[in-house]
């Protein structure tokens, strides 16, 4: 099929046969509800509640005895071991592994969870044998996401008891095409992008804005001043805005100014950063605007006018930036 | 563990004591097996970086656990969980932490619903709401 649309289509119309549809047989748990796996998980969350693991404590409660918890739910269904092993080809039909290969198959190879909701109707308790049931319940419109391209696939899976409604899980994951390829591990032994802590955005030095950050480090906040006018000046530029003199010198800011402006910022979160989020604009006694935070200070504290004092910090193991306070 | 609080003793706009919890390798690991989720990323390294990731990370079953140990720490332990609803975003890594925060958001017909956030350094690993049942 040469032509692109018509492909799309014609993924969309197989994928749609799938909507409805259980995915295989029912599921029992290879093991009844019992003690020792409630507290294998209890102990590795560090669930202390007592009804999981303290029989006498238990019995007083109003449960009556011991019970799982809640969202152990799904553990009750999964295959362990089976999951890092290959498919032997005698598994039951599984219509959630097929729809997922023909995604696969059309060049949507990742797959994500997004969201789960799970609701309980009863606590389980040992002895229970749990059997769950999944339908595909939708698949969405192809979706641009942050991630990647691909579709949503809903599902929904009825858990029961002997035949008794015991809760159901709603499970929404994205199988798509990543936008990018994932990045190689680096030879640190470390590897990967998100293994070291994320840091604030780095600024793009260059001839003209390099003596600046490296004021920094030395621990001065420099304010570039024209050779000519005498007119100061930021951020860093070649030429003087009012006599257009390309020589130019700097003074030290004593970094004592007012707050002209400023935003707080709670959304998007951008790693490397607190939130929320001040954002301002200070106008400092030299007489130049700076954009800066405004930190250790309530966000509903902050206000037009605020006297504030800066003080350049290391921000993270190679930055340094001014940040500011209020004067107290 | 605290005696469990009774309906009228939550109000909305309660907050419940902060949990941070440290992300090892160990615990990443050993929540995984225990919620019996084999699925390799969860515990083999090699194969988290082949897919992009910088390390092993948290399973979901595991994340649905503190959810609810979050929210039962602080009601106890004759509180009844109804329902866990949670929206995942920045995986959960060794070496993070993730801090778990709540708030009261709602109460009707003995049941509260609970917000609760859990934050990492790349941002919130989960976001979502547990509906308790509480005595009277």
């Amino acid at each position: 099929m040469s032509n692109p649309a018509e492909a799309k289509r014609a993924l969309e119309a197989r994928l749609q046969e799938f909507v409805g549809t259980e995915t295989g047989p029912p599921t029992t748990g290879p093991d009844l509800v019992n003690e020792a796996m409630i507290r294998h998980w209890a102990e590795a969350m560090e669930d202390r509640n007592p009804i999981y693991t303290d029989a006498a404590a238990a019995k007083e409660s109003v449960h009556g005895g011991i019970v799982a918890p809640p969202t152990m739910m799904q553990a009750w269904i999964l295959g362990g071991m089976a999951m890092a092993q290959p498919p032997t080809g005698d598994e039951p039909r599984d219509e959630q592994n097929n729809l997922h290969a023909i995604l696969t198959e059309n060049g949507y190879p990742s797959v994500v969870a997004t969201n789960c909701e799970q609701e309980y109707h009863r606590y389980l308790k040992p002895g229970d044998e749990v059997q769950a049931t999944t339908v595909i319940e939708s698949i969405s419109d192809q979706k641009a996401t942050a991630l990647g391209t691909g579709y949503f696939i809903n599902t929904r899976t009825e858990f029961s008891v002997d035949g008794e409604a015991v809760g159901w899980m709603k499970f929404r994951v994205l199988k798509f095409t990543p936008n990018e390829a994932p990045a190689a591990a680096s030879d640190d032994g470390g590897g990967g992008p998100m293994s070291q802590a994320p840091r604030r955005l780095r600024p793009t030095l260059g001839h003209d804005n390099k003596w600046w950050w490296d004021g920094l480090e030395e621990g001065k906040f420099l304010i570039q001043k024209c050779s000519a006018c005498g007119v100061q000046r930021h951020p860093p530029r070649p030429m003087c805005g009012e006599c257009q003199s390309i020589e130019w010198g700097s003074v030290e800011s004593t970094m004592k100014g007012a707050v002209h402006s400023y935003v707080v910022i709670h959304h998007p979160p951008v790693p490397g950063y607190d939130y929320p989020l001040v954002c301002a604009l200070i106008d400092l006694d030299e007489g130049i605007r700076f954009v800066s935070n405004v930190i250790d200070c309530a966000p509903g504290d902050v206000h037009v006018g605020m006297k504030v004092e800066g003080r350049i910090e290391q921000v993270d193991d190679e930055m340094k930036l001014p940040l500011f306070r209020a004067v107290k | 563990m605290s005696a469990t609080l009774s309906y009228d003793q939550v109000s909305v706009g309660d907050e419940l004591p902060p949990l941070d919890i440290p992300l090892t390798t160990t615990l990443i690991v050993g929540t995984a097996l225990a919620s019996r989720d084999y699925t390799p990323v969860h515990h083999d390294k090699a194969v988290a970086q082949g897919q992009g990731m910088g390390d092993v990370f948290m399973n979901i079953l595991t994340t649905n656990g503190f959810v609810g140990r979050y929210v039962t720490d602080w009601a106890g332990s004759d509180a009844i969980v109804k329902n866990v609803a949670i929206k995942l975003g920045a995986p959960n890594l060794p070496g993070d932490t993730m801090k778990m925060r709540g708030k009261v958001e709602s109460k009707s017909d003995d049941t509260v619903v609970v917000s609760v956030v859990g934050k990492n350094n790349w941002g919130d690993h989960v976001t979502g709401t547990v509906k308790l049942a509480l005595p009277r």
